[in-house]
């Protein structure tokens, strides 16, 4: 089996425009939820997010372009410049055959889809724009980052909620190491921070009006957010041989499904998961010291999550270091197991773990330590980022330092 | 209490649980008449629309908002509250 090493990292989500400006915001614990701003608002019962404030599309692309480019296409191709300039890489002949890009994302082109919506239903309009679906569909990112980089081999897109991109990552992974693929770009993005998509998670009352506090017995409900973050996985001695900086090591992943509810999280599926991913890395629970939390600040989620993880480290859950990013940059839907293994390079690279800000409450049914409020130092050699979607299905991801 | 909206209430309550009218009684909870946490939210959304009110309800903390949940006559004493605070 091959290794499976990162060699670039991109990204744009509330926090910031780059990685260096997200992994300083993650390191102050700065809060990226702000009133969300857009058409409509003002009909909306929940009026926050993790929104990209001040986005220009008109600078980054030309007319043409956006004509093309939904706003989570957009962010996918932003993320993904910056990472395939960080990798070095120039796909061409039997490197691009060999290279593919999978990203997650759940709600496609949903900017699209509210624009032109209420052009036929609100307006009356009977025509809509040539390329509404080219723009609106699910796999539109994954095909333009395909065409911009030339990557010929396998390219597709994983939907699975809030699972996507750990699905995502974790077939990029596999195809690696499997020998299948030299380079794969990976990751997810989201843009469904608009009238429609707000009002459709409104109505699963399960939102907080305020602010998102993972695993704090006040906490209210998840905060969405939008953004990307795409990933270059490239095979260990393809990366070496061209002395790439390599940022970690992909070790291990797994995937399961609850089987029970379609929203309900199960304590058994996370913990398969969990498991999983330290079994398929080849290491024992002793070996991970960091896990970045699915953590949507759900009174569902996080007693559940904290369940699952004392179930897999037993006494040694207490001393594991447990953050949700989610607190700072809101949950992407499909996007946020992208975002988040940035946490997890952070911990693994500079030593620095994110903090869950927010948090102002112990919760005993979330009794572990879950870095509240400041970031902290840590040496951390192995880490887990965790991702539970609705309809149960859970994608766990481990890395390592290199 | 306007009889309009307990027959009201019962029925969407009934609907939910799968049971006739005539079997729920206002001592009854939610969870007596088998309905879970999705069942809840959606008889506050059928509630919701039928009186066209709107119910302070967070799935997180169901006790939070002063929407009192506890058994049928609550929810029916809250739902009347509300569409009399609407009337005024």
């Amino acid at each position: 089996m091959k290794r499976v090493v990162i060699t670039g990292a991109g990204t744009i989500n509330a926090l910031g425009g780059d990685v260096s400006s997200t992994f300083e915001a993650m390191a102050e614990g700065r809060c990226g939820i702000s009133q969300l701003e857009f058409r409509d608002v003002d009909r909306l019962s929940i009026s926050i997010g993790g929104q990209v404030h001040g986005w220009d599309a008109e600078t980054t692309f030309n007319r043409q372009q956006i004509a093309l480019y939904d706003r989570f296409t957009q962010f996918a191709l932003v993320a993904a410049k910056q990472a395939v300039a960080q990798s070095g890489l120039v796909f061409t002949g039997e490197l691009a055959a060999r290279s593919g890009v999978i990203l997650g994302n759940s709600g496609g082109g949903m900017n699209t889809l509210d624009d032109n919506y209420r052009s036929v239903y609100e307006d009356g309009k009977n025509r809509v724009h040539p390329f509404v679906v080219p723009k609106l569909m699910n796999n539109a990112a994954a095909s333009h980052v395909s065409m911009t980089y030339n990557l010929k081999g396998p390219s597709f897109t994983v939907s699975t909620a809030c699972a996507s991109s750990n699905h995502a990552m974790g077939q990029a992974f596999y195809m690696i190491r499997s020998g299948m693929a030299t380079c794969m770009l990976s990751g997810g993005s989201e843009a469904m921070l608009c009238f429609g998509g707000v009002k459709a998670w409104e109505g699963l009352r399960v939102m907080s009006k305020d602010a998102c506090r993972p695993f704090s017995a006040d906490r209210n409900g998840m905060v969405q957010g939008e953004g990307a973050a795409v990933f270059v996985f490239e095979e260990y001695e393809h990366a070496r041989a061209r002395g790439a900086e390599i940022l970690a090591e992909v070790v291990g992943f797994a995937m399961t499904s609850d089987a029970s509810d379609i929203v309900m999280p199960s304590k058994q599926g996370a913990a398969r998961a969990i498991a999983g991913a330290i079994q398929d890395a080849g290491l024992g629970p002793d070996n991970v010291a960091y896990i970045n939390a699915h953590g949507t600040g759900t009174a569902a989620n996080d007693k559940t999550e904290c369940a699952a993880i004392s179930d897999v480290f037993g006494a040694g859950a207490d001393q594991l270091l447990i953050s949700s990013t989610k607190s700072m940059h809101g949950h992407l839907i499909g996007g946020t197991g992208a975002v988040e293994l940035l946490a997890c390079i952070m911990a693994l690279k500079d030593g620095v773990i994110a903090p869950t800000i927010g948090y102002r409450e112990p919760d005993p049914e979330c009794a572990l330590d879950v870095v509240p409020n400041e970031a902290r130092e840590a040496d951390v050699e192995v880490c887990l980022s965790n991702a539970f979607a609705f309809g149960g299905l859970n994608a766990v991801i481990a890395l390592r330092r290199v | 209490m306007s009889e309009a909206i307990r027959i009201k209430v019962f029925e969407i309550i009934a609907e939910q649980a799968v049971l006739d009218v005539s079997d729920i009684s206002p001592e009854q909870t939610l969870e007596d008449l088998g309905i879970d946490s999705m069942g809840l939210v959606e008889s506050i959304f059928a509630i919701e629309e039928a009186f066209d009110i709107q119910i302070p309800f967070n799935a997180n903390d169901p006790r939070q908002g002063g929407f009192d949940i506890s058994t049928v006559a609550t929810i029916v004493e809250a739902v009347s509250k509300l569409v009399a605070g609407q009337a005024q």
